[in-house]
């Protein structure tokens, strides 16, 4: 009685500032989307380069969510039943990739399946050909490098919530392999599936950088790619508002089909439990399993790995314009992630005092804007006012932040939830309000989270190679540019080294504020 | 006086309709079965169950228009009293003023009402480093602080022992004594109203009814009331 008795509505905080917020960032990407449609003189056509575009996008997209799902079901299986020492860590670097500069993965990628990578070297000593990592497959590749470890961290999530007495009464039946499979772990798939490739699908619909350095030319050309290409090198806005356009029916579509199929977002801890099960105990059973992990860890290491041990000759003589690149990129990452905060925490308080609404607008908007529109919107909003690239920097933080705003509020919404739960009626029954509230209660009780999701967003936001690409003159460069510029100019070392700071700088950062966030903080 | 005035209290299908008062300094016990709304009564009072129909008064003054915040009303919850994060001494300083930091006097009053429920010596603690019993002490020091003239008890020593929890009933009509609280208690346990109630709410079959005196009361239950007492 006295827990249901919790009534619904108590507030101590205003909701408005969440409202004001959700609308400023649904102002920010639907305005930049009007400019670009206003400024886009009519009647550019959908030419044959733009449906292989869309084609493309689209293949790759499904390409990458099917073969990323496909060999994260055995991967998350054979975790999910197997205890062995690096257990813990392993399921740890899963969630690594997630805030993996792109460059520096494709640097990694390149590494051992380029040209000369260790893959082609080892080819080569059996006199067969070198791997080719450019065009379709390259993409595919990057892409399932980077949500594999998702789609796997998700099912085994699912896994991991099949309830134990569930195992232990299929075991008392002696059931076998087949059965346990046909009673427990397809129904627990059929659920978690859909909704994990759903969300793989619509990430890879705007795949930007891998499609910048691995695919091009005409027959390997994502829209996100194909607009900046229409915007930098032909300045034609039409074509850029026209492919905007097309790019944001795809990625809303997609971002609500994930929304409908959705499902826990694996950033969640408590997936290093391993059930307890009686299946799985034949030698084939178990080598499989050691086979799989072994290989799915291989294959997200050997990249890691590669960008260190190419790194680190070139680190010694790094080029002035790399230092100076990396200092812009920490003011932008700096700025963006207190910008997130700002928009993120009064947000997040609404949504958890009840407002879902505005979470799903936020939810829907930061999956499906893409950054190259709202770059390119932006600038045709200050082109006629001032030099767009005295904008460069803060568009870039300002677009990093809308990106990493879902994953923010996936974050703290549930925590603030909890805390609004346990505290609210306290709060309002002191009479505390509105300062006082934020100060002695959500900020103290939200800590950990908060500084998750700011070392998040910096780390996001110090690896983005987008619209930085679009707006920035020579002279100017992110360091994910400057990187990106350096393999242009086939200064491979340079590049190399570059990356590996790159790398050490976003990982540091996420550690840094992950770290100060729960330091000392009480749960 | 605190007086229900055909109070209608409505959540989805349930509905508790309550007409009483109750006289300034009385201490009374709210007892009935499980479900029958003795926390929902007090939450009305509180402010955070609004009344489909009725006023409730206190000294005369219609309660609506305040918040929860506002009403002159301390109250304390079955759990989640204290505030985790915060030290006993902070916890009890939001009695005072929740939106504020405090002056030196109100420091020392703060200082004192921690001494005055025997906590002297742990108000740098949080309340995860305090025993069940002194959570609650810690609780009640607040209570003191905030110089409210209702107290409302919905069940905060649940958790406790029998001996300890007699111990914080004793010392709860101490402090409403010394500072003429009127308190309206929830329990579940007709030896708790015995050894601090004068009266009783009985609250059952949809009606908060007025309050009796606790010995006539139990010795002599009502059928509602034996039900739920059963036969010892």
């Amino acid at each position: 009685m006295a827990h249901s008795a919790q009534p619904v509505n108590l507030r101590p905080v205003a909701t408005w500032p969440g409202t004001c917020a959700a609308l400023g960032v649904a102002l920010l990407v639907l305005g930049t989307l009007a400019a670009v449609t206003l400024r886009a003189e009519g009647g550019a056509g959908f030419g044959a380069a733009d449906q292989s575009a869309l084609r493309f996008t689209l293949v790759q997209a499904v390409l990458s969510a099917l073969i990323s799902v496909g060999l994260a079901i055995p991967v998350a299986r054979a975790l999910a039943r197997r205890r062995f020492p690096g257990r813990r860590v392993l399921i740890t670097l899963l969630g690594a990739p997630f805030i993996l500069p792109v460059i520096v993965a494709i640097l990694g990628l390149l590494a051992v399946f380029g040209r000369s990578g260790w893959v082609s070297d080892a080819l080569g000593l059996v006199g067969l050909p070198p791997v080719q990592i450019y065009g379709l497959h390259g993409v595919v590749i990057a892409h399932v490098f980077f949500n594999l470890p998702l789609a796997t961290r998700l099912i085994l999530q699912g896994w991991q919530e099949i309830p134990a007495e569930r195992f232990r009464l299929a075991a008392q039946l002696d059931a076998g392999p087949g059965a346990m499979w046909r009673l427990l772990e397809l129904p627990m798939l059929r659920q978690v599936v859909p909704g994990a490739a759903a969300v793989i699908f619509a990430i890879c619909l705007s795949s930007f950088a891998v499609a910048l350095t691995l695919g091009g030319g005409p027959r390997a050309t994502t829209l996100e790619l194909a607009i900046y290409q229409a915007f930098h090198f032909d300045f034609d806005l039409g074509r850029a508002a026209m492919l905007s356009s097309v790019q944001l029916v795809l990625t809303v579509a997609a971002a609500l089909l994930a929304l409908r199929v959705s499902l826990g977002d694996g950033l969640g801890a408590g997936l290093d439990r391993a059930v307890a099960r009686w299946d799985g105990a034949g030698a084939r059973a178990w080598l499989s399993d050691g086979l799989w992990i072994a290989l799915a860890a291989l294959f997200l290491m050997l990249p890691l790995l590669a960008v260190l041990v190419a790194g680190v000759p070139g680190l010694a003589s790094l080029p002035g314009s790399v230092w100076s690149a990396a200092w812009v990129s920490i003011q932008i990452a700096s700025l963006s992630t207190a910008l997130l905060l700002l928009v993120a925490l009064p947000l997040s308080a609404s949504i958890a005092m009840g407002r879902k609404r505005l979470g799903e607008v936020a939810g829907i908007l930061g999956l499906a804007a893409s950054p190259l529109v709202i770059g390119t919107g932006l600038f045709v909003m200050v082109y006629p006012f001032v030099d767009p690239f005295v904008l460069a920097l803060p568009v870039t933080a300002v677009v990093n932040m809308v990106m990493a705003l879902p994953f923010a509020l996936r974050i703290l919404v549930p925590r603030m939830r909890q805390v609004l739960r346990q505290n609210a009626r306290l709060a309002v029954a002191l009479d505390m309000r509105g300062r006082a509230v934020w100060q002695r209660v959500l900020l103290p009780r939200c800590r950990a989270q908060i500084g998750f999701a700011a070392g998040l967003t910096a780390a996001l936001s110090l690896g983005d190679l987008g619209v930085i690409a679009l707006f920035a003159d020579p002279e100017v460069a992110t360091l994910p540019l400057q990187v990106y510029r350096l393999m242009g100019a086939y200064r491979m070392e340079a590049a190399q080294g570059a990356a590996l700071l790159l790398f050490v700088l976003s990982m540091g950062v996420f550690w840094l504020l992950d770290r100060g966030g729960r330091y000392h903080a009480e749960t | 006086m605190l007086k229900l005035e055909g109070a209608d209290i409505r959540k989805g299908t349930f509905r508790l309709e309550a007409d009483l008062e109750i006289a300034g300094g009385a201490r009374v016990a709210v007892i009935g079965p499980s479900g029958a709304g003795k926390s929902t009564l007090l939450e009305a009072v509180a402010g955070f169950q609004p009344l489909a129909a009725g006023r409730i008064l206190w000294q005369g003054r219609d309660l609506a228009p305040l918040g929860p915040g506002k009403r002159p009303v301390a109250m304390l919850f079955q759990d989640g009293n204290l505030f985790p994060h915060l030290s006993v001494r902070q916890n009890v300083g939001l009695g005072v003023d929740a939106n504020r930091r405090l002056t030196a006097t109100e420091r020392a009053q703060v200082d004192a009402s921690i001494a005055r429920v025997g906590l002297q010596g742990l108000e740098d603690r949080k309340p995860a480093e305090l025993s069940g019993g002194q959570q609650s002490r810690a609780a009640l020091a607040r209570v003191l602080v905030q110089g409210r003239e209702l107290l409302l008890l919905d069940e905060p020593f649940a958790a406790l022992g029998p001996a300890l929890k007699a111990e914080m009933l004793d010392l709860v009509r101490d402090i409403t004594t010394e500072s003429d609280l009127t308190m309206l208690m929830v329990s579940h346990d007709p030896q708790d109203a015995r050894r601090i109630a004068d009266q009783v709410v009985l609250v059952a079959e949809g009606t908060a009814r007025p309050p009796e005196p606790t010995v006539q009361l139990l010795d002599n239950p009502p059928a509602a009331l034996r039900s739920y007492l059963g036969d010892n």
